[in-house]
C-alpha cells in the first residue's frame, strides 16, 4: 500500500476544503451550476427518443417510461423531504407514509367526491395535511428516540386502518380510488399527456430540494443539525428543542403531502401507500443515498423506485429463471434484493451513495499518480 | 352475558398472541436497546417451520403428539434464526442504536420477501389438530379451543419467563442488565451472552406465537408477522420497555379493548381506540405502565 506511506496524500480526504486542493479551481467554479445543468437536462429529457436497451424498454420518451421516471422523481422528492427529519434533525419517524397518503387520498376525495377543481383540492389537501402533521407531531414529540418512532408508527397505522375500513365510503377500501378525470385540466389527463405529469413531478422534486436546502442553510437548519448531534446541548444554549423539532416535522409532513398530490394525479390512490412499508422504504432510500446530504436522498429515492420497478422485470427474465430454484426464487422478489443491498449498505457504506466520492478519492488519487 | 364471556375469552386469546410477541421484544429492547423490526420474521419462521414439519418431518404430524413435535420444531427454528440474527447482524453494531434498527428493518423486508419467494404470497392452510377446531362451552358461551390453547400457552410462557428471571443466575444478569447495563459490564460479567440468550428466548416466544397463531387463524401467510408486530410494539410501549409483567398487563388491556370495541362499535374502531390508549398513556406516563425495570 504505497499511497498510505506517501506524505502528500491528504488524510482524511474529506477534511480538505475543495478550494485548497490544487488544480481543481475550474471544476470548483463550475460546481454550483451542476444542479442547474441537471435540471435543464431533466426538463428537455422528454424530447429525446434515445433507446437505452436494458435500462428502459422502448424510447425514452414513451409514456410508460415517462410515468416510471415521474414516479421516481416524486419519490426522490419524498426521500429528500423525509431526510429533513431523519438525516438533518435525527428524528426517526416511522409514520411518514401517513402524510403522503393524506396528500394522495385528500386530493382524490376532494376531486372525485366533492367535485372541487384540482388547484383548490390540492391546496386544501396540502394545508390540511400540514395542520395534521403539526397536531400529531405535537403529541408524538413529547417522546424521543425509539418511543417517538413507535408512536409515529402507531399514528400511521390508524391512517392505514381508516383507509382500509372505508368509513363513509370515502376511500374505496381495498380497491382504492381512481381520480375522476372530468374535473381535471385536460392537459393532465390521458396517456399522451404523461409528459406534463413528468414535468409536474420534476417541479415537485425541484421545490423540495430548494426548500430543504434553504431550511438547512438557515439558522433553524443549524439548530436542527445541533439537535441531531446533541439535543441536550441545544437545550443548554437556551433554545427549545421541542419547537424546532415540531417545525421540521410539520414542514416535512407538508412536503410529503404535496408529493401525494402529484402522485394521486400520476397513479391514483391505493391502500398500499398507507402501509408502514412505504415509510420503511423511504428510510431505505435515504440511507442508501446518504442521510443529511443534499443529493443523496434524491438519488436514493430515484434509484430505489427505479430498481423496485425494474427488478420485477429482471426477476422474471430468462437469465434469472435459468438459475437453480434456490437462487431464482429470492431474486424474483425485488424486496429481497433491495433489503439485502440495504443491510450491506448499512455495514459497508454508512454514508450511502453520497459518500462514494470521498471514499473513492484515495483510490483515484493513487491511480492518477501512477 | 354469554356474549360478554365469549368476547372476554377471545380478547384474552388475542392478548395472549400479543404477549407472546411483545415479551421478547420488550426484553430485547430493555436489555440491548434494539428495536427489533425483524421480530415479525421470527414469528413467520416459526409458523412456516411448524407448517413444514407437520407435513414433512418424520414423527411430526397435524394430530396429537405429532403436532407437539411440529410446534417444538417451529419454536426451535425461530430461536435458532433469532440467535443467528443476533450473532451475525446485531452484535457487530452494539451501541449504535439507529444502525441496529436499520439492519432489522432491512432484515424484515428481505426476510418476508424470502418467505414469500419460497412458499408463495398466498395463505397456506395450517395443519391443526381436530380438537382445536371445536368449541368448549364456558358459562354458556361457545369459545373456540384454539383461543383457549393460546391463553394457556401464554400463561405458561409468562410463568416460565418470570421463574427464569427470578430464580436463575442468567435471569439475575438479565434483570440487572435491563436496569443498568454499564454496571453489569463493569462488574466483569459478559452481558453479550445475555443478549444472545434474550434473543433466543424472544425468538422462541415469537415462533410459538406464529405456530399457535396459525392454529388460531387456520392459515399462514408471509405478511402475518408484520401486522401483529405493530400491535406488539404498542403493547411494549404501553407496558413499559423491558418489563415482562408490564407487557402482560398491556397485552390484556389492548386485546380486550380491541375485541369489545370492535364488537360493540364499528369494525376497525377498536384498533383506533388502542392507538388512542397509547397516546393517553404516553401523555400521562411516558415511561409506560411499568417503567424500564425488569420486574420478575
Amino acid at each position: 500500500m504505497t499511497e498510505v506511506k506517501s506524505p502528500e496524500v491528504p488524510a482524511p480526504p474529506a477534511a480538505v476544503p475543495d478550494e485548497l486542493a490544487p488544480g481543481r479551481a475550474r471544476w470548483h467554479g463550475l460546481r454550483p451550476y451542476l444542479p442547474l445543468v441537471a435540471l435543464v437536462v431533466a426538463v428537455i429529457l422528454p424530447y429525446s427518443t434515445v433507446q437505452l436497451p436494458g435500462v428502459f424498454e422502448g424510447a425514452l420518451n414513451s409514456p410508460g417510461n415517462l410515468q416510471l421516471l415521474a414516479i421516481c422523481l416524486v419519490f426522490g422528492g419524498l426521500a429528500a423531504g423525509y431526510d429533513l427529519l431523519f438525516g438533518r434533525a435525527g428524528m426517526l419517524s416511522f409514520g411518514h407514509a401517513l402524510y403522503f397518503a393524506a396528500g394522495v387520498y385528500g386530493t382524490a376525495i376532494l376531486v372525485t367526491k366533492a367535485g372541487l377543481p384540482l388547484w383548490q383540492a390540492g391546496l386544501l389537501t396540502v394545508i390540511g395535511s400540514t395542520i395534521l402533521a403539526g397536531l400529531l407531531g405535537a403529541v408524538a414529540l413529547r417522546t424521543t428516540g425509539i418511543a417517538f418512532a413507535m408512536v409515529t408508527l402507531a399514528f400511521a397505522q390508524v391512517g392505514a386502518i381508516l383507509v382500509a375500513r372505508n368509513f363513509g365510503g370515502l376511500t374505496g377500501g381495498e380497491e382504492g380510488l381512481t381520480l375522476d378525470v372530468s374535473g381535471l385540466p385536460s392537459a393532465l389527463v390521458g396517456v399522451a399527456n404523461t409528459v406534463n405529469l413528468y414535468w409536474l413531478a420534476l417541479a415537485y422534486l425541484a421545490l423540495v430540494v430548494f426548500v430543504v436546502h434553504r431550511v438547512s442553510m438557515s439558522p433553524t437548519g443549524r439548530v436542527l443539525a445541533g439537535l441531531r448531534d446533541d439535543e441536550r446541548r441545544i437545550g443548554v444554549l437556551g433554545l427549545d428543542p421541542y419547537r424546532f423539532k415540531l417545525v421540521a416535522f410539520t414542514l416535512s409532513g407538508g412536503l410529503a403531502a404535496a408529493g401525494g398530490v402529484v402522485y394521486s394525479l400520476l397513479v391514483g390512490a391505493s391502500p398500499h401507500i398507507t402501509s408502514s412499508e412505504l415509510t420503511l422504504s423511504l428510510l431505505v432510500m435515504v440511507v442508501l443515498g446518504g442521510p443529511g446530504t443534499r443529493w443523496g436522498p434524491v438519488l436514493g429515492g430515484i434509484l430505489y423506485m427505479y430498481l423496485d420497478h425494474r427488478l420485477t422485470a429482471f426477476g422474471t427474465s430468462d437469465a434469472v429463471n435459468s438459475l437453480p430454484a434456490f437462487l431464482s426464487h429470492p431474486l424474483s422478489q425485488p424486496l429481497f434484493v433491495l433489503g439485502t443491498v440495504f443491510i450491506l449498505a448499512v455495514y459497508f457504506f454508512p454514508g450511502g451513495l453520497a459518500s462514494l466520492r470521498t471514499r473513492l478519492h484515495p483510490v483515484l488519487t493513487a491511480l492518477r499518480r501512477r | 352475558m354469554s356474549t360478554v364471556i365469549l368476547l372476554t375469552l377471545t380478547g384474552l386469546g388475542l392478548a395472549a398472541l400479543y404477549f407472546l410477541v411483545a415479551s421478547g421484544l420488550s426484553l430485547v429492547f430493555g436489555l440491548a436497546d434494539v428495536l427489533n423490526f425483524a421480530h415479525g420474521l421470527f414469528l413467520g419462521v416459526g409458523a412456516y417451520a411448524t407448517w413444514w414439519a407437520a407435513g414433512n418431518l418424520p414423527g411430526a404430524g397435524p394430530e396429537g403428539f405429532g403436532f407437539l413435535v411440529a410446534v417444538a420444531f417451529g419454536v426451535l427454528a425461530g430461536a435458532l434464526v433469532a440467535v443467528l440474527v443476533e450473532l451475525v447482524l446485531i452484535r457487530p453494531l452494539y451501541s449504535r442504536t439507529i444502525e441496529q434498527v436499520l439492519v432489522t428493518v432491512g432484515l424484515s423486508l428481505a426476510g418476508v420477501a424470502l418467505l414469500q419467494a419460497t412458499w408463495g404470497a398466498d395463505p397456506r392452510t395450517f395443519p391443526r389438530p381436530g380438537w382445536t377446531r371445536e368449541v368448549t362451552s364456558v358459562l354458556g358461551a361457545n369459545v373456540p379451543n384454539a383461543g383457549l390453547l393460546l391463553i394457556v400457552a401464554a400463561a405458561v410462557v409468562l410463568g416460565a419467563l418470570l421463574a427464569f428471571l427470578r430464580f436463575t443466575r442468567y435471569g439475575l444478569i438479565i434483570r440487572a442488565g435491563v436496569e443498568n447495563r454499564e454496571m453489569v459490564t463493569a462488574l466483569g460479567i459478559d452481558v453479550r451472552k445475555a443478549f444472545t440468550l434474550v434473543f433466543a428466548l424472544g425468538g422462541a416466544a415469537a415462533a410459538l406465537a406464529g405456530a399457535l397463531g396459525g392454529v388460531y387463524f387456520g392459515t399462514v401467510s408471509p405478511g402475518q408477522g408484520g401486522s401483529l408486530l405493530i400491535f406488539a410494539f404498542i403493547v411494549v410501549v404501553i407496558g413499559g420497555m423491558g418489563s415482562v409483567v408490564g407487557s402482560a398487563y398491556a397485552a390484556v388491556a389492548v386485546g380486550l379493548l380491541q375485541q369489545f370495541v370492535n364488537y360493540y362499535g364499528t369494525s376497525g374502531l377498536g384498533d383506533i381506540c388502542v392507538v388512542g390508549l397509547l397516546a393517553v398513556v404516553l401523555l400521562l406516563r411516558p415511561q409506560g405502565l411499568a417503567g424500564k425495570v425488569a420486574h420478575a
